[in-house]
């Protein structure tokens, strides 16, 4: 058996008394929610843990409910399953629910929340590994050793985003709220990450993640949004790349607004910039989805530490952020589905 | 460290039992170390390959990434609960009827997955059993015979009549 490491186990009922237990603790103070990427880490011994505080028994952390001005909150520790199958987000955010259909294996959505997936440890081949192997090669930066395997004369780690969630829920403009002792804050998702492989979050420690905020111009009344992601089998795998797309057109078919996110080739969810303004203000056609592909393309400039060649994982995300664009605006995405695609809706 | 314990009252397979376990154990070693059911079984242990799926409040779950401190008193439900009796649950039936278990590692995994799924969706399409089912892994059976007997099972849970197809070999009756 791989065995957990002993700890102390707290299990606050109270947000208040969550973030009271927080403050002032050092890293070895962690935090739980569905506990599908923290356990595996601390048995692997990836990450240390003195102190672990559920926030699973926390009253009224969870839920989906539609607020007052349209848009909808959603609890962050609302497991993935109920997230993905609520009629509401199915019908208004179906892009949402079609990136967390796309999260690991059916138990494992049963069990992982969406404030655990927006917080996920970032991932890379030298680091996602038993603690034999890692010890082997004399770990690396991330956790335990002195240099980066992937880039060994770099400074920095370069592990990547594992979320699925995070691109998805960032190109449709989400907000997510922090609470500390010290008060609490909301802010534009995207503001919750930061470059660098280990010190991911910007999202400060003492931090609680408590509500994710979909506004009402988000959902399917207002754009079209899609979700592609590349991995080697149709399940249980993390990504290898993925690409979120929202496209809000105005009534001639004009892009007012856009947003193409990159998963899985940096520490946070990547924005495509200068694919974004390629659209800006243009009816799409397939010659110009082509371009603005490939402008998106060469945001994703993924280090060589996921499942595949690094060389084909950059050019097979400009098939998929063209597929993605193409499924959005209705058009034949020219491309197989992912397997986890098969029979859903794909498009709002 | 020392280690917190915690004692607690699970209610698994529909029996009460006061158990008390190192407060960083999880489910599956409270299962089959505390409890003796050994019918979960550990793979590896880590959420990759299902073979520890055990129901809590009805949904399949990853017993090893299940902190037992976690469950409190709801429903817990393992392969030994399946039987009644001396009567086998359909998807034992079907199971063995079509050989969809080999070395049968991965079954109470699979019966258990399986399970919540038809609780949930009585006439699944083979899609959809093979969705419910994505999260594990079997080595043995190249999975079209565990496909076929959830559908079997399904069919004898609804209360109409189940036989096994006929083997054939590239078409051909095996027996003929
Ligand atoms: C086999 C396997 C496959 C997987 N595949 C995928 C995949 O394809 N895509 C994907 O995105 N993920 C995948 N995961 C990772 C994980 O299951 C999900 O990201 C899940 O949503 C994590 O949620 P959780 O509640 O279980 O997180 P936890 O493990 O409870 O927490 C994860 C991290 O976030 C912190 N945290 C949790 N909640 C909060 C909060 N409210 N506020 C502040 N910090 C918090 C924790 O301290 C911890 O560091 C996979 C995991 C496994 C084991
Ligand atoms: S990118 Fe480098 S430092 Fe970061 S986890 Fe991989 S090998 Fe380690
Ligand atoms: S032993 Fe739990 S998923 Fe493999
Ligand atoms: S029967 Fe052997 S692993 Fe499935």
């Amino acid at each position: 058996m791989i065995r957990l490491p002993p700890f102390a186990y707290r299990r606050p009922t109270d947000l208040a008394d969550a973030a009271a237990m927080l403050a002032g603790e050092g890293p070895e103070t962690r935090l739980v929610a569905g506990g599908t990427d923290l356990w595996p880490n601390l048995k692997r011994r990836h990450q240390q843990a003195s102190t672990v505080i559920s926030l699973m028994g926390i009253q009224g952390l969870a839920g989906v409910e539609e607020t007052e001005d349209g848009g909808l909150r959603i609890g962050a520790t609302t497991p993935l399953s109920t997230v993905a199958d609520h009629p509401v987000v199915r019908w208004r955010y179906p892009g949402l629910s079609r990136a967390i259909d796309s999260i690991s294996s059916p138990p494992l959505r049963n069990m992982g929340t969406i404030g655990g997936n927006l917080c996920v440890d970032t991932r890379c081949t030298y680091y996602n590994q038993s603690e034999e192997w890692r010890r082997s090669i004399n770990y690396c930066m991330k956790a335990a050793g002195e240099i980066c395997w992937v880039a060994p004369s770099s400074p920095r780690c370069w592990a990547h985003s594992a979320s699925d969630s995070a691109p998805m829920l960032a190109a449709l403009e989400a907000e997510v709220e922090l609470v500390s002792t010290r008060g609490s804050r909301r802010i534009p998702l995207p503001q919750m990450y930061q470059d660098d492989g280990i010190e991911y979050l910007a999202k400060q420690p003492d931090e609680i993640l408590t509500t994710i905020y979909l506004p009402a111009t988000s959902d399917a009344a207002h754009c079209r949004s899609s979700f592609w992601k590349l991995r080697r089998r149709g399940s249980i795998d993390f990504a290898v790349m993925s690409t979120a797309t929202t496209l809000w057109l105005d009534g001639h078919g004009r892009v007012e607004r856009a947003a193409i996110y990159l998963g899985a080739v940096a520490s946070f969810p990547k924005p495509a910039d200068k694919a974004v303004e390629r659209l800006i203000g243009e009816i799409p056609t397939p010659e110009l989805l082509d371009q603005v592909s490939e402008l998106a393309r060469r945001k994703a400039t993924p280090m060589d530490n996921t499942d595949f060649q690094a060389q084909w994982r950059k050019a097979v995300a400009g098939k998929y952020i063209r597929a993605a664009l193409r499924e959005a605006l209705g058009m034949d995405p020219e491309l197989l589905a992912p397997k986890h695609q098969a029979g859903g809706t794909p498009t709002s | 460290m020392q280690a917190d314990t915690t004692t607690q009252t699970l209610d698994i397979n529909g029996e009460r039992r006061t158990v008390c376990f190192p407060s960083h154990h999880t489910l599956l070693e409270v299962l089959r170390e505390e409890c003796g059911l050994t019918g979960t079984k550990h793979g590896c242990e880590l959420g990759e390959c299902g073979a520890c799926t055990v129901l809590v409040d009805g949904e399949a779950v990853l017993s090893c990434l299940v902190l037992t401190a976690e469950v409190g008193e709801r429903p817990i439900e393992t392969v030994e609960g399946l039987q009644d009796g001396n009567a086998l649950h359909p998807l034992q039936t079907t199971f063995a009827d079509l050989g969809a278990a080999q070395c049968g590692y991965c079954t109470p995994g699979i019966l258990m997955a399986a399970k919540s799924l038809l609780a949930h969706n009585a006439a699944p399409s083979r899609p959809e059993i093979r969705e419910a089912l994505s999260g594990n892994l079997c080595r043995c059976t190249g999975y079209h015979k565990i496909v076929e007997a959830v559908e079997g099972a399904s069919v004898l849970l609804r209360g109409e009549a189940w036989e096994p197809e006929a083997e054939t070999i590239y078409g051909h009756d095996v027996d003929s």
